[in-house]
């Protein structure tokens, strides 16, 4: 029995996974990160578009701070997300980009000056201030009131993992590459560490640690049509669920992107649309002016790919041999623009559709884009059920994002939440009753347990074809569980989901070749991934409202009064074909923004009882504090959740510190004072 | 349906045959072969082989679909190595038709009919068309100190950040596009004879962190990291790299003006 013992198990090694890494390794434990593929292949390296952080430097940025943020992010998760969390993270996204800046990412700058912008189809000249020249430059996306946009032309989470990845290599972090966790090795309500497959050997082993963390990113390849990577599996999220212990939140909270190119579903950025680029219909007219007359084409994802889907439907889209599909022109921008800022977008049109985007409009439609729900944790990022258990990034549900995610504010929560959760590990590494104390039999258990179902696979008998029942869950989940849902097809989706899953139990291999075995990979990913299909179609099939990317065409409202909580799911035996589900408050009386209309979409919600109550007391607080952060205290601390080194406020052009003491250590004297 | 023929493994690679065919050599609905080259170290008793399978050319196939499909009705067995799909990651760089090159932006009917594909060479093999060149980048990268080597005392990340040209931001930003595919390693005749050799992806690194004032090393810090026959004395400047490279990386330029700068420093 081969066991690597290690402080800290990390599971991914995208941005979140090395960010949190790192942050335990400079707290002085050792971090071991598990990987499907060398780190810097990580998913993360797609994010075009770029990451909030609310430093307000160019123009259309004044005024931005992290109040802002804050309220844009609740709006956009139409109330879903956790309010404290968001806090927590409005407050450390800025000295996130600051630390990258450090670490060598080439953030594009603020040039001082006039420069030509393009804002709701019209060529506008707008001034960058001097006191901006050279600070990191923010650009516009959608459901944002400010510019909060930082980013590195149009390949931001190729620039961040690329430093990210360097420091984890300078801190001498060992990355097994081409490993995969097959599952979290848990006794009595503790985890300590999981059963790893080598994807080049195909041999298993079992990794312990004090504490273990996904960071294994989304689950896009539920559907057929996503903008997500081929590893982009979900299993991550299924092997917390597996453990019976661990709860997913919100997994019917599904993104879908407006523009993923058509039919391959490569995502062009919303830079695009940020930019100044379009929708247009088969004749040419610009549309969303007409659904969303204030924010138009930069209306939150969920409004625009409905938007685009409902006028689709009406008869609008532009039909191909492929099907039928809308325009983005971003030709209006010129070529200089196109060719330096949204440099990748032109590759990706030149070599997947031969479309020169300087002088042709690109075809879309959208697309999954991501998976909002996750390992449910607390603010400290560990699980409430399965101690040891941590989690960060697009795995977790942690929940700044709620029913939908804005733009640029995910690659901006993998490394928040790698900066915040990082302490949080190190501090439970910190702990000596932390200590592990597991006994070898325990191990061996689920290393034996693990090996024979792989065994069961390829030498079972079984006849059912692997490819083939992924093949449909795909279909399935794209055409049934998708932009619009309704009831009747949630039903059936559940139903023909919950069969494959019992003929997944009776998958065959057509081949026994020794080391990684392709075909066992999908024979085994494609059981554990029928069971995260099912908890997204039964929660959205249980949903009975519509908040954010989570649309019931049967239930139109969003229902505050009965679904103002979360959905947390637990898959309690391995026979069961069906998650439990449980449901878990958001508390309105404690809102620092209690709910209301988003700003866009349809204004047509029902309130909670305690809204009203809640947003008397919030109006009277506000009346009664001048300072920004003494209002914002009274209304919900959340300063003691912070880390203490990640409390201080952050410094703007608009908002300068005194110069900094020649050996004064600004940062405790800008720190919160404790509560 | 299925042709599934053994051939002997050539011993030259043949030339590129249709790259310069960008609007498209090979029609939809007509059948495209790919050869690729089989290996499976982890099997007692695989030896390396060409396999050939038929299929039929679909309308905007890239060999990310091909291969897909070869593997889901014809060779469950195949390996590669697709990530993003999208040309971002430099997950599936490979040989095909004799050049390195990302296969999942490559379009079969621009190198079809006939498609030659083999691992990349220099690298570890894992098994058919997949090497590790994860493993070598982060080898490179640890030798190279490849990372930014900022101020020894942390900046405070709660005041306004260091402030840069918007200029050099933008040529950072060119030297820091690389993706690590591998495929100038790949077509370097250096790299092939010294297993050390930094090429042209790691002096590409060392030229990046050179630019960037955030960076504190001076020019006789890099000089101890390739002022040697694996670094940039090792280099024959025949810019084989430099064609291939999928991000259009100033590999000349780079590689031409860290010579000229290390050549300094040696006769200094
Ligand atoms: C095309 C695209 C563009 C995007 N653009 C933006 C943008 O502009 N702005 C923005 O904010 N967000 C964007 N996003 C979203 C954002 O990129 C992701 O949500 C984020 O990068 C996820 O990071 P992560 O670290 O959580 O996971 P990932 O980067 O996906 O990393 C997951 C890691 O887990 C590993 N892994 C997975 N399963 C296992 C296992 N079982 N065992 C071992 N290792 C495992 C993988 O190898 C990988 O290293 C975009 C997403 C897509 C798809
Ligand atoms: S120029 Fe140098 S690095 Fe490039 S291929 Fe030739 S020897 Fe290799
Ligand atoms: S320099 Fe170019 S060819 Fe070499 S590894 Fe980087 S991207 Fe690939
Ligand atoms: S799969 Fe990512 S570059 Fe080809």
């Amino acid at each position: 029995m081969k066991v690597v013992y290690t402080d800290v198990l990390v599971i991914g090694g995208g941005l979140a996974g090395l960010r949190l890494a790192i942050a335990a390794k400079r707290r002085g434990h050792d971090a071991l990160i598990l990987s499907l593929v060398p780190p810097k292949r990580s998913h993360s390296k797609a994010a075009q578009g770029g990451m909030q952080a609310s430093l307000g430097n160019v123009i259309k940025g004044q005024g931005d701070n992290e109040d802002v943020h804050f309220e844009d992010t609740v709006r956009g998760s139409d109330w879903g997300a956790d309010q404290e969390v968001v806090r927590m993270f409005v407050n450390t996204a800025p000295k996130a980009v600051r630390e990258l800046a450090a670490w060598g990412v080439p953030w594009s700058r603020v040039r001082r000056g006039d420069r030509t912008v393009v804002i709701n189809g019209q060529k506008v000249t707008i001034t960058e201030r001097d006191e901006a020249h050279g600070l990191v430059a923010q650009r516009d996306f959608g459901g944002t009131k400010k510019w909060r946009t930082c980013y590195v032309s149009d390949c931001t989470g190729h620039a961040m993992l690329q430093a990210v990845g360097d420091q984890a290599i300078a801190a001498s972090i060992p990355v097994h590459e081409r490993t995969e966790a097959l599952a979290l090795i848990h006794d009595g309500g503790r985890c300590y560490g999981a059963v790893v497959r080598d994807l080049v050997t195909g041999a298993l082993s079992a990794y312990v640690a004090k504490a273990t963390a996904i960071t294994t990113g989304g689950a896009g390849r539920l559907y057929r049509v996503t903008t997500n990577a081929v590893i982009c599996e979900g299993i991550g999220h299924a092997i917390a669920l597996e453990t019976g212990v661990a709860a997913l939140g919100n997994m019917e909270a599904v993104q879908f992107h407006p523009t993923g190119i058509f039919p391959a579903g490569i995502l062009v950025t919303e830079g695009c649309r940020g930019d100044g680029g379009l929708l247009k219909d088969a004749d040419g007219h610009r549309f969303m002016p007409d659904y969303e007359p204030e924010k138009k084409e930069l209306a939150s994802r969920d409004v625009v790919s409905r938007r685009m889907e409902e006028h689709i439907a009406k008869g609008k889209g532009v039909k191909s041999r492929f099907g039928e599909h809308i325009w983005l022109d971003i030709t209006l921008l010129g070529e200089h623009h196109i060719r330096h800022n949204l440099r990748e977008v032109f590759e990706i049109c030149h070599y997947f559709l031969g479309v020169d985007p300087v002088k042709e409009m690109i075809p879309v439609r959208p697309a999954q884009h991501y998976t909002m729900g996750g390992v449910r944790t607390k603010p400290t990022g560990e699980s409430p059920t399965l101690k040891g258990l941590f989690s960060a990034g697009e795995a977790a549900c942690w929940d700044m994002h709620g029913f939908n995610r804005l733009g640029g504010n995910s690659v901006a929560e993998t490394v928040v939440a790698g900066m915040i959760v990082g302490e949080y590990v190190a501090d439970f590494c910190d702990r000596s009753e932390n200590d592990v104390s597991i006994p070898t039999g325990v191990v061996r258990g689920f290393l034996e347990r693990e090996q024979a179902k792989l065994d069961r696979l390829v030498h079972g008998g079984g006849t059912e074809d692997a490819a083939a029942i992924r093949a449909r869950m795909q279909e399935i989940m794209t055409a049934k569980v998708g932009i619009f849902r309704r009831g009747k097809d949630l039903e059936e989706a559940v139903d023909e989901l919950q069969k494959l899953l019992v003929r997944s139990r009776s998958i065959g291999l057509r081949s026994r070749v020794p080391g990684p075995n392709p075909e066992l990979v999908i024979a085994y990913r494609t059981q554990k991934m029928l069971k995260l299909a099912l908890t997204v179609a039964y929660g959205a099939l249980t949903r009975t409202e519509s908040r954010g990317a989570h649309f019931r065409e049967d239930h139109p409202r969003r229902n505050d009064v009965q679904w103002l909580k979360r959905t947390l799911a637990t898959w309690k035996n391995e026979t069961d074909t069906l998650p439990a589900l449980d449901y878990e408050p958001l508390d309105v009386r404690r809102m620092e923004l209690p709910p209301g209309w988003r700003g866009y979409g349809a204004k047509d919600y029902a309130d909670h009882p305690d809204t009203a109550a809640r947003q008397a007391e919030v109006d009277a607080i506000k009346e009664k504090h001048e300072d920004r952060f003494e209002r914002q205290r009274a209304l919900m601390p959340y300063a003691h959740l912070l880390p203490k080194r990640l409390q201080g406020r952050n410094e703007r052009i608009d908002e300068r510190f005194p110069p900094a003491e020649p050996n004064g250590t600004p940062e405790s004297e800008f720190a919160w004072e404790s509560e | 349906m299925t042709t599934t023929t053994i051939v002997k493994a050539p011993s030259t690679t043949p030339a590129p045959s249709a790259t310069a065919a960008r609007s498209g050599g090979v029609a939809t609905g007509t059948k495209i072969r790919v050869h690729a080259l089989r290996y499976n170290p982890q099997e007692p008793g695989s030896v390396p082989r060409m396999q050939t399978y038929e299929l039929e050319q679909s309308e905007g196939m890239t060999l990310f679909i091909a291969l897909n499909e070869i593997r889901e009705t014809q060779d469950p067995t195949l390996q590669f190595d697709f990530v993003c799909r999208a040309g971002i990651c430099g997950s599936c760089a490979m040989m095909v038709n004799g050049r390195p090159t990302l296969a999942c932006r490559t379009l079969t009917r621009d190198v079809g009919p006939d498609i030659t594909l083999a691992p990349l060479p220099v690298f570890e093999l894992i098994g058919d068309l997949s090497v590790n060149t994860g493993k070598w980048m982060r080898g490179t990268s640890e030798r190279l100190q490849a990372w930014l080597h900022g101020d020894a005392k942390a900046r405070d990340i709660n005041r306004l950040e260091e402030r840069m040209e918007p200029e050099l931001a933008e040529q950072l930003n060119e030297l820091d596009r690389c993706v690590e595919c591998g495929c100038c390693v790949a077509s370097c005749g250096t790299a092939r004879m010294r297993p050390d050799f930094v090429g042209a992806v790691g002096m590409a690194k060392i030229a990046r962190f050179r630019l960037d004032p955030r960076d504190k090393r001076t020019d006789d810090d890099y000089y101890e990291l390739v002022g040697t026959d694996d670094g940039v004395f090792g280099c024959m400047s025949l810019l084989a790299c430099h064609d291939v490279c999928p991000k259009d990386l100033p590999l000349q330029t780079q590689i031409a003006f860290l010579r000229r700068k290390m050549a300094g420093k040696g006769w200094a």
